[in-house]
């Protein structure tokens, strides 16, 4: 018995101060292995008178339980501090920037038409596209602008040598689309345009979506439910919008839209009833069909959207410029 | 136009303030522009009258002027213009008045003498610029009469920005007509008034030109007085509209004009010889405008002309040979009615656009010549006396445009406008409009008044309803109509596809304009290229046959501002003159600088010809799948002869990419390499929907070999050639390292590959494995002489 618990004090005490797992390891072997200190008591069990043993059993087996734990607890206390280690070892400065490729970004204008887009796509338009450099016709005449028509001068247009042109508006679009399909039609188009025109506040090219619906019954009143709710969607607030009385040759009634800014009334887009005449044009039958029609300046919204205050940045490319719409 | 509001509110003045009345007009569809007060407050100004001048004793440049303003005594005042004369009615400062940005005016000593006051010039009472001299006033207004009893300070200019379909409101009148409807008040229209005749002289009138100009009035007026100035009210409502005061004769002409919308002309009837004749021109003519430019007479110029020649451009300017003058007697005023196209064409051609030519352009009155020229010649009399001839009045019936009668069926309105109107609404609305309206059942039968030539179908009816009605009144409706799914359109997709690629390979999507500058455009392309007849700046004058010209511009731009690493891509239309002219959809991309940004712990590397390889094949691969596209080595004019390569799709060159030439970098002065793509996205076919096939559930086997070749063997001979021998087995080829250097023959390079074998079937054998690499070892050595390295 004496023997037992000298055997166990002189365990824990080797257990306690063993400096690695590799001698843990030796301790458990030198005690608890085959040839082991314990294992050998247990041995000499044997040798006791019968009444004895199962007391002395208890006592030896209880002994092994305890050195075992006594390793076990020791082991752990090893691994922890391993662990620690390796952890201490292994912090970095989190705070250094993360490594690899960056992504670029599309350029603001293309971020607005895909708003647009998205926004029309929703309700089921198509999104159509056609030439940029056009001719007179789709440019002009069949949107009911005959040549001595006092809106020509009002477009500034962009002429090569043979009579083309380069589009002054997506309108050209419309007479393409409507030439090459039946109604009802319902299409977006957004693209580029171009005109003579280059100050503060004109480029030579900028963007336009004109839209479009052609179908039995659709009304003025449509066309003004339709453009409140996109503008409401678009600058992601309720607006103050009007609605006034203007002119374009390929519409009749034809209206500006203004919505109501921090400093006044800012125009935002032209619309109204295609003209019974452009429809003839391209063969519908006027009074079968009605359409609707709008167009709007990409930049302007864009602009506003994102509270760039000079147009021209735009089209100049700057990567400080760039960079901010990611 | 810009107009005088108080002007307007002469003819009709409905009780509503100035904001009120622009918002009224805006919503019309008159877009009032600008609206600004029209002068400053005329504080102690007043009409005097000089008596005498005499030199001022200490001064050469002054003089002292004996001033009568009204009062008892005349008052002393210095003055220093050079038009100051005995007799002159022109506007004394009174000590007390207050000029603008000025301090209130106190008595002065002038070298010596004492200025009880200052004699004005117009631009420092606010009317104009002019302070050449002293204003001079007419006889007619009265001697110390306080200026702002002669001119309301309390006024605004109205700018309107008007659509070309309303020259009808290119007038006083027509403004005024408009207002009356949206108000519902009381409107007269201008009423002619005959003037007495008392001379037999008439001109003789010749309508040559019968079809573009329909209508040609005139009339002399002779003994007229032109030392007569302009009366302050008239002047005043000229320079609210933007007119300079000429003489008074010309400014009565402007004056009608504002007034009722026609434009006249008044020529020196003593510098006429025969009669007028309107036509067209004759040969080769000449004329000098009244700007005192000489012009060559185009073709389809419309002319007004004499036994000399041509004498005006109808409607558009007069010639100056014929302009009246202060020496002029006898006058000859013009009232006409010219084709709106004609007038088009011609200021179109000589790049001219006057006040008179806007009107004619848009549509002046068929109906309005006579009252106008009536009008011109009552005030001519009134200030200038003189004696005015018969009207003599020439005309094509014919070619006079009338209003039709436009049916307008009450269905109709609810079919465009989606609302309906009672009756007594479109009856009301339509007869303040001065349109004759029938109802007939549900219908009415209209015809608008001569004014409104743009009402000419059922339409324009329409839109006058609701224009009247308020758009703002009708109501917005939201109605949910079902429609059909679309199929995804390929190319719209192709393009999103890309984007979505190159930004997230940090490629920054620029857009540059579709024109550039042809010194760049020539370094890359050489063929023939569409250029604008009216570039902005000849910088961008030709249309891009590749995306490249712009791409390159905004990398100079961005390099001049420091940037180090651009990597750039654009997408668009190029156009490309080929049997016919082309215009296609293109991507294209440019890189300069390290091939990553700077990192903390990587050391820089400057991009190479496979950072872009690596692109091109990531976005072909995404685009169309691997198997569809291949690349060539090929020269591309614009790169480096031995980094280029051509991509082909179906037999289809679609692109290249490669390096920037660097004889084109040194040109441009580049500092680094400059590495480019180029694609047609319209020749990129639709991918291959993803067939899956079946996993393998067995092992792979790696191994790994390492071969010596002539360092000219490519790395496409060596994978297409262990491809033919190796069985299917070989799943994977890895290419993982290439070395040249010690250990290496001179000319010879080793190559390290990685090979994976993988079976569908059972788990590979040594056997199989060792047989499949002996024979493509075998076929290494057999064709590309390779050896196995130790």
């Amino acid at each position: 018995m004496k023997e037992t618990t000298k055997l166990k004090d002189q365990a824990l005490l080797e257990i306690n101060s063993a400096p690695d797992l590799k001698h843990l390891e030796q301790i458990r072997v030198n005690y608890l292995g085959k040839k082991g200190k314990l294992t050998e008591q247990l041995k000499t069990l044997g040798k006791l008178p019968a009444e004895e043993r199962p007391k002395a059993g208890q006592v030896i087996n209880d002994v092994k339980i305890l050195i075992q734990n006594a390793l076990e607890d020791r082991k752990d206390s090893f691994k922890n501090e391993q662990l620690k280690e390796a952890i201490d070892k292994g912090s970095v400065d989190v705070s250094l920037p993360g490594k690899g490729v960056r992504r670029a970004g599309l350029h603001p204008i293309t971020l607005t038409m895909r708003r647009i887009e998205s926004l029309f796509e929703q309700i089921g338009f198509d999104v159509v596209d056609g030439p940029e450099v056009e001719d007179e016709y789709h440019n002009f005449e069949a949107l009911n602008i005959p040549e001595h028509h006092p809106a020509r001068a009002m477009h500034d247009t962009f002429y090569f040598e043979d009579g083309r042109l380069l589009r002054t508006h997506t309108s050209s679009v419309q007479i393409r689309v409507m030439q090459n399909d039946s109604p009802p039609f319902r299409f977006i188009a957004p693209g580029r345009v171009y005109r003579c025109d280059s100050d503060m506040t004109h480029t030579p090219m900028f963007h336009q979506v004109e839209g479009l619906i052609v179908d039995e019954s659709v009304t003025f009143s449509d066309l003004k439910g339709l453009l409140i709710n996109f503008l409401e969607i678009f600058f992601e607030k309720k607006l103050e919008t009007r609605f006034r009385p203007s002119y374009f040759p390929f519409t009749e009634p034809s209206a500006e839209v203004d919505i109501l800014g921090d400093h006044g009334w800012l125009e935002i887009l032209g619309c109204g009833m295609v003209h019974p005449n452009v429809l003839k044009n391209v063969g519908i039958d006027p009074e079968k069909y009605m359409g609707l029609a709008f167009g709007m300046g990409v930049e302007r919204l864009a602009m506003l959207y994102y509270g760039v205050d000079d147009l021209r940045l735009f089209f100049e490319n700057d990567l400080q410029f760039l960079d901010q719409f990611h | 136009m810009k107009f005088s509001e108080n002007w307007l509110r002469e003819i009709i003045d409905p009780k509503i303030d100035s904001n009120k009345l622009s918002y009224q007009l805006t919503m019309a569809g008159l877009e009032v522009d600008d609206i600004t007060k029209a002068c400053n407050k005329f504080e102690g100004l007043f009409v005097s009258e000089v008596r005498s001048v005499k030199k001022h004793p200490n001064a050469d440049r002054l003089n002292i002027c004996e001033v009568d303003v009204g009062e008892k005594d005349l008052l002393s005042i210095v003055c220093g213009a050079p038009n100051v004369k005995k007799g002159m009615r022109t506007v004394l400062a009174k000590v007390g008045a207050q000029l603008a940005n000025q301090p209130k005016l106190k008595p002065v000593k002038l070298k010596g003498i004492e200025s009880c006051g200052m004699l004005c010039s117009s631009s420092e009472i606010g009317l104009s610029d002019d302070s050449s001299g002293i204003i001079e006033l007419s006889k007619h207004e009265p001697i110390g009469k306080p200026l702002d009893e002669l001119i309301d300070s309390d006024n605004n200019i109205i700018d309107l920005s008007l659509t070309p379909n309303r020259g009808d409101c290119l007038s006083i009148y027509g403004i005024a007509r408009e207002l009356a409807v949206i108000n519902q008040s009381n409107f007269s229209e201008y009423e002619k008034k005959t003037i007495e005749v008392s001379t037999e002289n008439a001109s003789q009138v010749k309508l040559s030109a019968k079809e573009a100009c329909p209508k040609y009035v005139c009339r002399i007026v002779e003994n007229v007085d032109l030392s007569v100035k302009t009366p302050l009210w008239m002047s005043e409502k000229l320079r609210c509209s933007g007119i300079q005061s000429i003489n008074i004769v010309v400014d009565i002409a402007n004056f009608v004009m504002l007034e009722l919308g026609q434009p006249l002309h008044m020529f020196d009837n003593d510098l006429l010889t025969g009669g007028i004749e309107v036509r067209f021109p004759k040969g080769k003519e000449k004329l000098k405008l009244l700007d005192e430019t000489e012009i060559e007479i185009k073709d389809k110029t419309l002319l007004i002309a004499d036994k000399s020649g041509p004498i005006a451009m109808a409607g558009l300017m007069g010639g100056f040979d014929s302009a009246v003058s202060n020496q002029t007697k006898n006058i000859l005023i013009e009232s006409a009615f010219f084709k709106p196209e004609v007038i088009i064409g011609e200021a179109r051609q000589y790049g001219l656009h006057t006040e008179s030519s806007h009107r004619f352009e848009r549509g002046v009155d068929p109906k309005i010549q006579e009252a106008a020229i009536e009008r011109a010649s009552e005030l001519v009399l009134s200030f200038c006396g003189g004696n005015a001839g018969p009207i003599v009045e020439e005309k094509n019936d014919k070619e006079i445009p009338k209003n039709h009668e436009v049916l307008l069926r009450k269905t109709q309105i609810k079919r465009v406008l989606g609302i309906d109107f009672d009756k007594k609404f479109i009856t009301q609305s339509f007869s303040r409009l001065g349109m004759i309206c029938e109802p007939s059942n549900n219908d009415w039968k209209i015809i608008p008044p001569s004014h409104r030539s743009d009402i000419k179908i059922e339409a324009d009816l329409i839109e006058e309803l609701a224009r009247i009605y308020g758009y703002d009144s009708i109501p917005a409706s939201t109605s949910n109509t079902v429609s059909k799914i679309k199929s995804i359109k390929h190319s719209r997709q192709i393009v999103s596809q890309v984007r979505e690629v190159l930004t997230n390979r940090d490629y920054q999507e620029v857009i540059t304009y579709s024109f550039v500058d042809p010194e760049i455009h020539r370094l890359i392309n050489n063929e023939k290229v569409l250029t604008l007849q009216n570039p902005i700046a000849s910088e961008l004058s030709e249309m891009r046959t590749s995306l490249l010209p712009g791409l390159i511009n905004a990398l100079q731009r961005n390099i001049k501002r420091h940037k180090e690493r651009v990597r750039f891509f654009e997408t668009g239309l190029i156009f490309e003159e080929k049997k016919e002219l082309s215009q296609e959809h293109h991507v294209a991309g440019v890189i300069y600088g390290n091939s990553e940004q700077k990192q903390w712990n990587k050391a820089d590397n400057p991009s190479n010809f496979f950072d872009i390889k690596c692109d091109i094949e990531v976005l072909l691969k995404y685009l169309v799948g691997a198997e569809k596209f291949k690349f060539s080595t090929e020269s591309v004019n614009a790169l480096h002869p031995g980094q280029a390569m051509k991509i082909y799709m179906n037999e289809n060159e679609i692109g290249y990419f490669g390096q920037l030439h660097p004889a084109i970098s040194l040109k441009l002065n580049f500092k680094k390499e400059v590495f480019i793509f180029d694609l047609n996205l319209d020749l990129i076919s639709e991918k291959n929907k993803t067939q899956y096939k079946a996993l393998s559930k067995f092992p792979i086997v790696k191994r790994d070999i390492s071969i010596v070749v002539d360092e000219d063997i490519t790395f496409t001979m060596i994978s297409e050639n262990i491809e033919k021998n190796a069985s299917d087995l070989l799943v994977n080829l890895e290419l993982f390292d290439i070395y040249q250097g010690k250990g290496i023959e001179k000319g010879k390079k080793s190559v390290a590959l990685g090979l994976t074998f993988q079976s569908i079937r059972s788990t590979l054998t040594d056997e199989e494995i060792n047989n499949n690499m002996h024979s493509l070892i075998n076929g290494l050595s057999d064709h590309l002489n390779a050896k196995l390295r130790e």
